[in-house]
């Protein structure tokens, strides 16, 4: 099981309190598929996806974003047991989805270099640690019931 | 994933923007690595501080980015370019190459706490290419 330390939890509530979901989800997802444009595979069907100026402002993408970035306050608010919270989701990106789970791990890491943008110098390099290793474990999690 | 003629001349642009920042880069990306990733500090273990003030630290990340800076120079052919560097990390050094992979990782989130609005998505592409690129240019020699 994981452990996490007083300074971990407060850290990562602390991140999460102040997290815009409106501005963050959508760019952390846009900047993923404009970096990994590998990851624009599983998005055939969320219309112009062209170019980098096309994915900033497809609509859909900006939708899709806040949709993940709102999945991860389940781990949040259960971070004793991530990996049986995320269970259902993990068959779902396995069976449904078919995402490779090396792309969890470069959304996360898209994710924290929004978050770095954001904060700053704010973004002290514990405050990197505990994020990191919470998306981790979430990435573990996500891709435990795949088979 | 080599680098087109637009990613080198995306890196130039920025390394010439961020250039005096270099020595700090280097520093808060070096001690982001260690606390972020705790196996890299192996290759340390003959440092008796590695807190974020550390001289040794700070000194290391100016020598680090001065690598980098050497490698936008050579941006043309970075395999030559950095054929020495990459006997030292392979023979001497022998540091894991996986290791290369974590640290440009932090170089980028240093860049964005310091430079939010120049790593836009296409610039942030860019570099990781060239980062990435350096990396395997470094690991030349391993083997």
């Amino acid at each position: 099981m994981v452990e996490w330390t007083e300074q971990e939890r407060a850290i990562i509530s602390g991140i999460f309190a102040k997290l815009d979901y409106e501005d963050v989800g959508p760019k952390a997802l846009s900047r993923c598929l404009i970096v990994y444009p590998w990851t624009q595979r599983y998005f055939g069907a969320f219309g112009n996806l062209y170019n980098a100026e096309a994915i900033k402002t497809n609509q859909r993408i900006a939708q899709h974003g806040k949709t993940v970035l709102h999945g991860l306050d389940r781990a949040l608010k259960n971070m004793d047991n991530i990996k049986a919270t995320y269970s259902d989701l993990s068959v779902l990106h396995s069976e449904k989805l078919h995402v490779d789970p090396d792309n969890f791990k470069q959304l996360g890491d898209c994710l924290t270099i929004v978050i770095a943008a954001k904060m700053g110098s704010a973004f002290t390099a514990e405050m990197q640690a505990a994020f990191q290793k919470f998306l981790a474990v979430v990435v573990s999690a996500l891709g435990r019931q795949y088979h | 994933m080599s680098l087109t003629e637009k990613d080198k001349a995306t890196v130039k642009a920025l390394w010439a923007k961020i250039q005096k920042s270099a020595d700090t880069i280097g520093g808060d990306a070096l001690f982001r690595l260690f606390t972020t990733y705790p196996q890299s500090k192996i290759y340390f273990s003959h440092w008796t501080d590695l807190g974020v003030n550390s001289a040794s630290v700070k000194a290391h990340g100016k020598k680090v980015m001065g690598g980098v800076a050497l490698a936008v120079s050579k941006i043309d052919d970075l395999t030559k370019g950095l054929l020495e560097l990459s006997e030292q990390h392979a023979f001497q050094l022998r540091v894991d190459p996986a290791n290369f992979r974590l640290l440009s990782h932090c170089i980028l989130v240093v860049i964005a706490t310091l430079y939010p609005q120049d790593l836009t998505p296409e610039a942030h592409v860019c570099l990781d290419k060239f980062l990435a690129n350096l990396s395997l240019a470094l690991s030349e020699r391993y083997r």
